[in-house]
Formats: structure tokens, C-alpha cells, sequence
């Protein structure tokens, strides 16, 4: 009965877990996240030359490698240019919450970060990022005449879902590998500052959080012991054939005293302690019993004496 | 041999400008007096010193006076330096941790577990924290240093260590040489506080015995307890989640070499490094500044809110509890986490007015919560100000 019980315990568990395997989604530490196609007075690459840039955040706060990774671009369906981001370039591993740019000016030659295709805004623009496995990981249509020339096509702010244009209103610029959304002050802190300058909202909610916690606690281990100690009368019952609950709650069955559990500590302590007292000057015999065996048999030790 | 003469006496004179006595200002011997002070007090006068001396003589090593235009790379401040490579055990936040993970080897929550209604004493005494967060706002630090310097009334280093670390890392040496030397200085600190709280009648209640605990109740401790804690301030993991994993090695019963390994030599090890850095850190440069001796102001505030309000909410529970079920007050104090000196100030401040009323089993109930509570008041801060 037990096996069955364990087995169908095991069976659901390994039915969960598959259960999510199949919902996982990619890895989409890395995603696209901001898109210029017509550079003509904005950023320059290393060789000073205007070109049109995709930038890629790792939004996740551990490193990730774009080394083996597709950019993968489109102006028409069935026209796919695909770039594969080159291996052994330690560049093109992106620190926690950092960006990485490519300059889409189909000169591949002149780095890891130059890719084989260029972009043409007069259609609409497919960008895709596929992860070594060649599995979508992200994705963006940039539709055709949204941008003006030095405009970019980026999320609101980095790994927001929404996507709008930047550089045609003054409070939204473009933002070449840097924050697409520039923080002028810590939200938080101002946010403490102006409604709670003298920590009293603070205290109140974290103290309310400590005493909720530990309430949480004390109420789980209050149940936990009441069930303990009622399990203990159960079983003393059962031991001294008592079946009257209340002569049981009388006679504090299952309850050991802490004189009592304090006692057995002590002998435990001695015993596991070899402490002794008066054992120490009593001269106990006790006959042992070994069975034979040849490993302990003293003969097997000795040399043989030489024959002349 | 002239021009000789001259390149001997040219090196002498470098040799010299690197030399200690030449570099060394005030604010050096300052420290190098202050690490004596705390080698002193732990060597005579036995206050916690498995802390004391390593932070002490920490000082002497971060004070050593040196030319640091030379770029030797011997300061605790210097990137490449031994120093500073043991000192990101400080600096990364994981020393914490795995003290937390000895702590919880080495600690017996049976008494929080038979009497759970100790955990709310824990949870008051972290009135302290928050009283300190006021202060320190009120003095002008900004709410991530203020939450720093508050987590002092925790009584927890290892809690200050990792919290600091985080929220404010300029002021880390001077929070945690705090948090230590007002840990170390709890027996002088909390038993005024508790005399002047209590009353005589109230200092000899007899607590009821606890009851015994089960093997079970001990296994299942630390898994709810971590469950509960974890998914209420998730913030708190790095500390809570070793805490709990500490205690399952120790209470499990089959893991009895790691749990040995956890309170013995693991422990003793991160002590050793914690202590020495932490030390270190106080390089006078660094850490004689006007904030420093205000940090040091508020830990005692802390110390002392903490302390209060742990009696006083003793006193107020006792209010609604039925009388065979109340708490003595002086165990109060013990619901900060300096673990476990603040329960045996429990013990020792009981027996001198009833030489046998022992209240230590029962403060130890307390001071374990103290320690959840500190953690998860850590947690909290850490996820309002970071």
C-alpha cells in the first residue's frame, strides 16, 4: 500500500515537472532593445562612420554571452539577412543590466560587432535575435516611414514591453548603448524622502512585516505543538490501556515533567560521556565472547620456524 | 666612494619615507589605541573575545601606517592586496551568510518551539532597529544610510555586515565595529535598563517550565520556518536560508558532520577573516570621520531602544496573558539577536534577586527569534531602500 502511495506521489511529481518543462519559456536574458536605421549626424562607429545600429540589453543580473547568437534582419518577407555573432570575442559577453551594439553596415570584416547586412527604412524593418540554438529569443517590426533620419525605435525603457520612437520630442532621445530611459534621481529614496522625511511610515510597515512574520510562525508551531502533544497522549494511552481522554489529560499523560526529561539528559550525558563517579573504583569481569576466526587467530602471525 | 656615500644615504632616506613612522598621523594611533582598547577588554575583561580580538588586533593591522603612494598593495584598500582580497568576503556580503549557516548548527530552537509565543518578543525588540532609522534621519543621513546604521539595534554583526554592504558601503567599518563592540558591551549596557523597567515583584516571576519538544517539531522548524519567513521578505534569503539550512543539518539527526563542520570549523574560519577585515577596515583614513562617532551615538540609542522595548512589551503581553502563562520581564531584553549573551543577561540579572529562579531557557527563546527577527528586518529594508 505504502509503494502505491509513493508511486503515485512520484508519478504526480514527475507529471509537474514535466508539466513545466513544457511551459518554459527561451532564455531571454538578452533581448533587442533599441533600433536606428538612418544615422546621419548620431553616433559613429570606431571607424567614424555613420551607420545604422541595433542595440542588445541583457536584462537579467548575471553576465550573458551573445557569442553564437543570430541577428537575423528583413525588408521583405522571404529576404532574410542573418549575421552569426562570432565565438572567442570576450567583448561579446554583456555585463548584468549593460548593452551591446551592432553597427548594421555590412562591412562583417571590421569586427564582431559589425554585421553583414544594412537596413533600409523605406520598408518595414523585421529584426530578430535567435539564441544558439536558433531559437527566437526576440523580436521587433519596425513599420516602414515611422522613422525620420537620426530617430531610433526603442522601448520605453530598458526591457519595457512597449516600443515608441526616439529623438523627435526633446524628453526622448536617443539613447546608443546606454540606459534607454536616463534615471536623474534615485525614485526610491526620493519617493522616502518626501512622504516619510522622519521614518515613521517606514518603522510602521516594517514593524507590521516583523510581528506578521513571527505572528505566522507562532501560530503555525502553536498548532503544531498542540498536535504534538495531543499525538504523544495518543500513544501513552494506547501504551497504559487508558481510554478515557480526560483521566489521560488528569494524569498529564504524555507530558513528560522537565524534572523527569531532565534526568534522562543527565544519564544520557553520563553514559554517552563515560562520566563516572563510583563506577570508577569497582573492578568489573566481564567474560567476553569471540567467535573464532582465522584474521584474529594469533597463529597466522607468527613466523615459521626455518627447517634446517 | 663619495657618490657611494650619496646612494646609501639617498636609499636610507626612501627606506624611510616608506616606513611607518613617517607616515603615520594621529588618527593612526588613534585606531592602533581603540584595537588595544578592544584586545584589553576581550583578554581581561573577557568581553566576547572571539570577536574582540580579531577586530582589535584588525585595527592594529588596517592602522599600520604606510606610504600609500607607493602602491604596494598592502592596504585593506587597495584592489589586488591580500587584505582587500579577503575583504570582499565583507565587502560581497557572503561572510554573513555563512556565519548565519553556523549560527543555525549550533542553535537550539527547542525553547522558542515549546513556548512559541516568545517569537513576539523577538519581533518587539526590533523597535530598536527602526528607533535608531528615525534618529539617523533625523541627523541627516539619507533613508539607505540611516537604514544601515539602524540595523546596529539588531544586536546581529553578521545581519549589520551583510546590510551595510549593501545599502551604504562607506559606512560598513564603522557600522560593523558598532554592532560588535556594543554586542560585546551587552552586559553593561542592557541590566540598568532592565531594573529601571521592572519592577522587584515583576524581576522574580517563575515562567512555567517548557514542554518537551519532538524530534519532529525540531525537523519541521526550519522548513516552515524558512518557507514562511522566505515568502513574506524574500529579501532576507541569503541569511534566513542559511540560518534554517544550519539548524536542518543539525536537527535532522543524519547529517551530523556537516552540522559539526557548519558550528566548528566553518564558523570559526569566517570569524576569524570577518573579524580580522572588519578590523582592518578602520584604516584611520577611512574611518575617523564625524559620522563615524555619530554611528557609534546611534548604536548605543539602538541598543538601548531595543532593550526597552523588549521589556516593556514583555510587561504590556502580560497584560492579556492569563497569569500561569506570564513572562518574566527580564527576559525582555533578550529579544535582541546577540546570541547568547542577551539571554544569559536574563539569567544572570534573575538570579540576583532569586538565586533560583533560571530564566535562561527561557530567554533563549527570545534571543533565537531575536535573531529570525533581526534577519527579517534586514530583509525588509533591504527591499524598501535598495
Amino acid at each position: 500500500m505504502n509503494k502505491k502511495r509513493i508511486g503515485i506521489l512520484l508519478s504526480l511529481a514527475m507529471m509537474l515537472g514535466l508539466a513545466s518543462c513544457g511551459e518554459k519559456e527561451v532564455n531571454t536574458k538578452l533581448i533587442l532593445n533599441e533600433v536606428l536605421i538612418e544615422n546621419q549626424t548620431n553616433f559613429q562607429d570606431d571607424y567614424g562612420v555613420h551607420s545604422a545600429w541595433i542595440e542588445v540589453f541583457n536584462k537579467s543580473y548575471t553576465s550573458a554571452d551573445l557569442a553564437g547568437y543570430l541577428l537575423k534582419m528583413s525588408n521583405q518577407p522571404g529576404d532574410t539577412a542573418t549575421y552569426f555573432i562570432p565565438k572567442g570575442d570576450v567583448l561579446t559577453l554583456v555585463k548584468p543590466r549593460q548593452h551591446s551594439l551592432f553597427w548594421a553596415d555590412g562591412q562583417p570584416n571590421r569586427g564582431t560587432f559589425h554585421t553583414n547586412f544594412v537596413m533600409d527604412g523605406t520598408t518595414a524593418t523585421w529584426v530578430g535575435l535567435y539564441d544558439s540554438g536558433k531559437k527566437l529569443v526576440d523580436q521587433v517590426t519596425i513599420p516602414a516611414g515611422t522613422l525620420q533620419a537620426d530617430q531610433s525605435y526603442a522601448r520605453i525603457s530598458d526591457a519595457s514591453a512597449e516600443w515608441e520612437v526616439k529623438g523627435a520630442v526633446a524628453d526622448k532621445y536617443v539613447t546608443p548603448s546606454t540606459n534607454n530611459k536616463t534615471l536623474e534621481g534615485n525614485a526610491k529614496m526620493e519617493k522616502f524622502q518626501t512622504h516619510d522625511s522622519v521614518g515613521i511610515g517606514m518603522s510602521i510597515t516594517a514593524m507590521s512585516v516583523v510581528f506578521f512574520g513571527l505572528i505566522l510562525l507562532y501560530i503555525c508551531f502553536r498548532a503544531i505543538g498542540k498536535a504534538a502533544v495531543s499525538f504523544r497522549r495518543k500513544n501513552a494511552m494506547e501504551a497504559k490501556d487508558i481510554t478515557c481522554e480526560q483521566e489521560a489529560k488528569e494524569k498529564k499523560l504524555g507530558e513528560a515533567p522537565g524534572e523527569v526529561i531532565a534526568a534522562i539528559s543527565l544519564a544520557m550525558h553520563e553514559m554517552q560521556s563515560d562520566v563516572h563517579d563510583v563506577e570508577d573504583t569497582v573492578l568489573t569481569i566481564t567474560r567476553v565472547k569471540r567467535s573464532y576466526s582465522p584474521w584474529s587467530s594469533k597463529i597466522y602471525t607468527l613466523r615459521e620456524t626455518p627447517k634446517k | 666612494m663619495g657618490e657611494f656615500l650619496d646612494f646609501i644615504s639617498n636609499n636610507m632616506a626612501d627606506f624611510w619615507t616608506y616606513t611607518g613612522f613617517a607616515n603615520a598621523t594621529v588618527g593612526h594611533l588613534v585606531m592602533i589605541l581603540v584595537g588595544l582598547v578592544f584586545i584589553y577588554l576581550a583578554v581581561a575583561k573577557e568581553f566576547e573575545p572571539m570577536l574582540l580580538i580579531p577586530i582589535g588586533f584588525g585595527m592594529l593591522i588596517g592602522n599600520i601606517p604606510f606610504n600609500m603612494e607607493a602602491g604596494l598593495k598592502v592596504g585593506i584598500y587597495e584592489e589586488g592586496s591580500v587584505l582587500n582580497i579577503l575583504y570582499q568576503g565583507v565587502t560581497s556580503g557572503w561572510y554573513p551568510p555563512l556565519i548565519f549557516l553556523g549560527i543555525g548548527a549550533m542553535t537550539d530552537f527547542s525553547a522558542l518551539i515549546s513556548n512559541p509565543k516568545l517569537m513576539l518578543v523577538g519581533a518587539a525588540a526590533q523597535f530598536g532597529i527602526f528607533g535608531a532609522y528615525m534618529i539617523a534621519l533625523a541627523l541627516g543621513f539619507d533613508p539607505m544610510q540611516a537604514g544601515a546604521i539602524g540595523i546596529i539595534g539588531g544586536a546581529d554583526g553578521p545581519t549589520a555586515i551583510f546590510l551595510s554592504s549593501k545599502l551604504a558601503p562607506n559606512l560598513m567599518g564603522a557600522i560593523a565595529v558598532s554592532a560588535y563592540s556594543y554586542m560585546a558591551l551587552v552586559p553593561v549596557i542592557q541590566p540598568p535598563i532592565m531594573r529601571l523597567l521592572t519592577t522587584k515583584k515583576e524581576r522574580v516571576m517563575r515562567m512555567q517550565p517548557p514542554r518537551a519538544v519532538s524530534h519532529t517539531e525540531k525537523v519541521m522548524f526550519p522548513i516552515i520556518g524558512l518557507l514562511l519567513t522566505c515568502f513574506l521578505v524574500p529579501s532576507g534569503l541569503p541569511l534566513l536560508g542559511m540560518l534554517f539550512f544550519g539548524n536542518l543539518l543539525k536537527e535532522s539527526g543524519v547529517t551530523r558532520r556537516l552540522a559539526e563542520t557548519a558550528r566548528g570549523p566553518l564558523i570559526d574560519t569566517i570569524t576569524i577573516l570577518l573579524g580580522l577585515t572588519v578590523g582592518a577596515s578602520t584604516q584611520a583614513s577611512e574611518f575617523l570621520t564625524f559620522d563615524s562617532v555619530l554611528i557609534f551615538m546611534l548604536g548605543a540609542l539602538s541598543f538601548i531602544i531595543a532593550t526597552a522595548s523588549g521589556v516593556i512589551f514583555v510587561k504590556i503581553f502580560n497584560l492579556v496573558l492569563p497569569k500561569s502563562k506570564r513572562i518574566n520581564p527580564l527576559i525582555g531584553n533578550s529579544g535582541v539577536s546577540a546570541v547568547p549573551d542577551a539571554a544569559r543577561i536574563s539569567q544572570t540579572v534573575g538570579l540576583e534577586y532569586d538565586p533560583t529562579n533560571y530564566l535562561l531557557m527561557h530567554a533563549m527563546g527570545p534571543n533565537v527569534a531575536g535573531v529570525i527577527g533581526s534577519a527579517v528586518a534586514a530583509g525588509i529594508l533591504l527591499g524598501f531602500l535598495m
